[in-house]
């Protein structure tokens, strides 16, 4: 009746895990409460499970994700804790079966769940502004695509609770994540969790794909677009054309596991190696999908920061566009040593070492783009200079991995290790950081604290450097990736101080919460009166903050690049006039059936977790129900008035008036 | 007799012939590929090519009369430029698996 | 210009060419799919490629693919896919009745296609060669069954829309959805080709 699930499968004998789900269990319980307590059930019903507005689609990616971080930072002190004190002997506090569990769920959780809802907030909530549109080209499907993702979200945190996670790295590389050698329902939840949510991801590449091509204002050819929205742009065709391999890739896994076929097994005829060329050819572009954007937030807060105009605005452009396409050329680099010889590790080597060249000019284009101009140190500029920095050194340990003959010696050391924190951490983080310190005032009409910020920044940034510059110098003495403990009392020291640095960034994530609560508490002093609290070039600085929910009331008219900032100089400055004569705007409608459909999805993951056949048949049914409702649903848009368009117009101009 | 394939909103339609044209130019491909192979009667080089370039060309066929495939107006380029970019793509992941796949068999089986 | 303002956009949107836009869109992001789906079907062409002959000591395609029977589905498909596009001139030249007749027609095409793969199915499981004998036949049931599971939601998809067409019409709702299934339906004869070419043509000889 149940499947495999029973109560057993709570882990009661580990205080770890039985600590930490009294932990989630009491906060849950608070917030239901606060939430009943205060009558906020409704409100939160209208105004977000359902919406469809990408601003608020947005917020809820970003929230979720800071969530998410705390989670899987949990797992790296963890990490670096054990590691510290297991050494010589010692066993340290995490037996194998679970330290496996930690390592891979601290992979899966920051790349699926921290680095990836980081990247598409920041986009939900950034581009439809910056091209001048209303909102995206498939509202409904950008509401459905963030629920499949919150399911693969409350999918990976029940496994800590009920039954257990995968314990074969955050790829499940076969034949450890088959049958025979994970019997448990480990693989299960990576498989379902992953599966679901990158349904929506790729709805979501697609939704912006056509946005961006068919929503752009008047005026506003491809090479007037803000750079965050080219990089936007690229990114969803690495979406659109790398997900599908790990789609298919994770189903072939599932088919082994659940029907007995034979793709990845040990024996009758299955290829383990053919899961790591394919699961990696997905594997590569996703790391272009993480980064990409964040390059486009940093030629937005430089060219902001600094008053100039981004130079080389068309090399930037495309720079870019050869590296997604470059991406689809390099994925071999992640398994030099599985055997495919020299000719083959030779091409791919070349390939990975002249992805670094558009790179390098990126980084050339921001340097020039700084010197000369009045840089103002922000909290959004720091996080750029230290990405600079960092990234550039992440990436020159990039290409020293591309020669394959290095390869030999580095593959799965510490080295591999330090070498993506430095580039994920370096790059992603910094540049989410950067962007959520950037556009959290257009979001919520109020300002960070600039001095948390900045201090949750020498935190990152020093606590970085403690971490991941021992985990190098380790590799070099023959430290492995992936160990639960080790002979080499020597190695320790080094590992003591890995640990402080995780210690110092846990400091960074606390400053993140402190400036959260402190800029909320003090919001009225850093209200943003006038939604351009930068002095910003694109268009998203020239609606208010927030924008109405339809964003413009006229969509602008677009001449050039920068092209709000080109408005601002014109002789006499930028006239927010109150227009005379306003419109009806036609706005998509609230959705219940992408929260219902995804609620469907859920019970099926779930039940065929635990075998339970007949719930995930009703899953199935339910999601198929659902999908037909919304097919024949008649009244999915409506009007917002002229009248009340007029109405939102003149309120916002008596305060901007107010405010002169 | 209205000859324009190009309705209003810019996008290509067929026509009675093109689809009439697209189907029979499929069978006649079809029946080639399956004889050559039902048959037997040539060499297996000749009797592979055969197969791929009736392949190919049935593809085309079809994507240009059945799914109207062009690259003369504004939407057309657009759809068509992402396809042939999906192509290549797929090309390099499909030829690069194969080829890294082979070389692994080579030396390690 | 002595002062600039937010130019206003030319107030052009009247309804009609509103959801003529929309309509458009619809389509455009629909072709965005298919092309995620192309990849889908090129990384199990490639999977299919690199296990073709991992037999592990059970059949071989030789043994396996009855190309008679493989050359009637294919004819039932290839002209569904031609009956679908007579629906599509149905529905320009606005005639509803010759729509509704052209989809049944493809319906029943269809269908029939995917009775004989579920026959060709069945009957290679009742034989004890199913996916779970070799990582061949394991590649030959998901490639082909993929393409199957397609051509079923496809016919589920063409009863909606025999459904929704009787019941409202050719409108801007139905219009663009005939013709994102048109897509649908000839994207996946493009992929039949392939997969009888490179599965069952050249795993036959």
């Amino acid at each position: 009746m149940f499947g495999k699930l029973s109560l057993d499968s709570i882990p009661f004998h580990e205080p770890i895990i039985m600590v930490t789900a009294a932990a989630i269990g009491i906060i849950g319980a608070l917030i239901v409460g606060l939430i009943t307590y205060y009558r906020k059930w409704g409100y939160l019903w209208t105004e977000w499970v359902t919406s469809i507005d990408h601003k608020k689609i947005g917020v809820m990616y970003f929230l979720v994700a800071l969530v998410m971080l705390i989670r899987g930072f949990a797992d790296a002190i963890m990490m670096r804790t054990q590691q510290a004190i297991a050494a010589g002997g010692a066993e340290g506090y995490l037996p194998p079966e679970h330290y496996d569990q930690i390592f891979t769920a601290h992979g899966v959780i920051m790349i699926f769940f921290v680095a990836m809802p980081m990247v598409i907030g920041l986009m939900n909530l950034v581009v439809p502004l910056q091209i001048g549109a209303r909102d995206v080209a498939f509202p409904f499907m950008n509401n459905l695509s963030f629920w499949l993702f919150a399911v693969g979200v409350i999918l990976v945190n029940m496994s800590l609770v009920i039954g257990e996670f995968a314990k074969t790295g955050w790829l499940a590389y076969a034949p450890l994540s088959e049958l025979k050698y994970s019997p448990g329902v480990g693989v299960d939840y990576w498989i379902w969790a992953l599966q679901i949510s990158g349904i929506g991801t790729t709805l979501t590449g697609i939704n912006f794909f056509v946005t961006i091509l068919k929503m752009r204002t008047k005026g506003m050819s491809l090479f007037r677009m803000p750079i965050f929205t080219w990089t936007a742009l690229c990114t969803n065709v690495l979406i659109i054309l790398s997900f599908p391999i790990l789609t298919v890739t994770i189903a072939l896994l599932t088919l082994d596991r659940y029907l007995g076929m034979h793709f990845f097994t040990n024996d009758m005829g299955g290829s383990q190696m053919m899961y790591v060329n394919l699961i990696w050819a997905w594997g590569h572009p996703e790391v272009y999908i993480l980064i990409l954007p964040a390059f486009g937030v940093f030629s937005e807060v430089i060219a902001t920061f600094t008053k100039k105009r981004l130079f080389g605005y068309k090399t930037m452009v495309w720079a870019t566009v050869v590296i997604a396409f470059l991406s689809f050329t390099v994925w071999l680099h992640h398994f030099f040593t599985m055997g495919a010889g020299a000719d083959v590790n030779s091409f791919f080597g070349i390939a990975t070492m002249i992805i670094a060249i558009p790179t390098g000019v990126k980084i050339f284009n921001w340097l020039f783009t700084m010197y000369r101009g009045r840089i103002q140190f922000t909290t959004p500029v720091l996080w750029t200079i230290g990405f600079i920095i960092t990234f550039t050194l992440g990436g020159m340990t990039g290409v020293m991995l591309a020669v394959p003959g290095a390869n030999f010696v580095l593959h799965n050391t510490l080295f591999v290790i330090a070498h993506f924190h430095n580039v994920i951490i370096g790059g992603v983080v910094f540049g989410m950081m950067a962007g959520f310190t950037y556009w959290f005032p257009k979001a919520f009409g109020f300002t960070l604290s600039e001095k948390w910020g900045k201090r949750s920044f020498w935190c990152w940034l020093i606590g970085f450097y403690v971490a991941f510059m021992p985990l190098y110098a380790l590799s070099f003495f023959g430290a492995m990736r992936r160990m639960q403990s080790y002979e080499q009392t020597e190695w320790q020291p080094l590992m003591i101080v890995a640990w402080f640095g995780a210690v110092i960034i846990a400091c960074g994530i606390a400053c993140i919460v402190i400036q959260l609560v402190v800029s909320i508490r003090d919001r009225e002093k850093n209200r943003d009166l006038t939604g351009d609290p930068w002095d910003g070039r694109t268009l998203e600085w020239s609606t208010s903050s927030p924008p109405p929910n339809y964003n413009f009331a006229y969509l602008p008219d677009v001449a050039s690049i920068d092209s709000y900032w080109e408005m601002k100089q014109q002789p006499g400055g930028f006239k927010r006039e109150l227009a005379t004569k306003f419109e009806d705007i036609h706005m998509p409608r609230n959705t219940a059936e992408g929260p219902i459909l995804s609620l469907f999805a859920l019970l099926f993951g779930f039940a065929l977790i635990w075998h339970i056949w007949w719930l995930a048949g009703l899953g199935a049914i339910g999601m198929f129900v659902t999908f037909m409702f919304r097919i024949f649903n008649n009244d999915t848009d409506y009007h917002v008035s002229a009248a009340e368009v007029e109405k939102t117009e003149r309120e916002y101009h008596k305060r901007l008036e107010m405010q002169a | 007799m209205n000859d324009s394939h190009t309705s209003h909103d810019g996008t290509s339609h067929g026509s009675h012939k093109s689809y009439t044209v697209g189907l029979i130019l499929s069978i006649a491909l079809t029946l080639a590929a399956f004889g050559v192979v039902m048959l037997g009667k040539f060499s297996i080089l000749a009797t592979a090519i055969t197969v791929i370039v009736t392949a190919v060309v049935q593809v085309l066929v079809q994507l240009i009369l059945f799914m109207h495939l062009e690259f003369r107006t504004q939407q057309g380029r657009e759809s068509g430029g992402f396809f042939v970019f999906t192509a290549v793509i797929i090309g390099l992941i499909v030829g690069g698996s194969l080829w890294i796949m082979h070389h692994l068999r080579l030396n390690l089986m | 210009m002595a002062t600039d303002t937010i130019k206003q956009h030319d107030a052009h949107a009247h309804d009609g060419h509103e959801h003529h836009d929309a309509g458009a869109m619809k389509i455009f992001g629909f072709w965005i799919y298919l092309m995620s789906d192309l990849v889908i079907f090129g990384t199990l062409f490639a999977t299919f490629g690199v296990l073709a002959n991992a037999t592990a000591g059970g059949p071989t395609s030789q043994e396996i693919f009855e190309l008679p029977f493989v050359l009637v589905g294919t004819f039932l498909l290839l002209i569904s896919s031609f009956t679908f596009g007579l629906a599509v001139l149905a529905q320009n030249a606005g005639d509803r009745g010759a729509v509704l007749k052209w989809l049944a027609v493809t319906f029943l095409l269809g269908f029939g296609f995917v009775a004989m793969e579920v026959y060709e199915f069945h009957n290679l499981i009742a034989e004890g060669y199913g996916p779970d004998r070799s990582a061949f036949l394991s590649a030959f049931f998901t490639l082909v069954g993929t393409h199957g599971l397609h051509v079923t939601f496809g016919l589920i998809w063409i009863a909606i829309m025999f459904f929704q067409i009787s019941k409202r019409g050719l409108d801007s709702v139905t219009k663009p959805r005939m013709l994102c299934l048109s897509l649908f339906w000839h994207f996946l004869d493009i992929v039949w080709i392939c997969v009888f070419s490179f599965v069952y043509l050249i795993g036959a000889m």
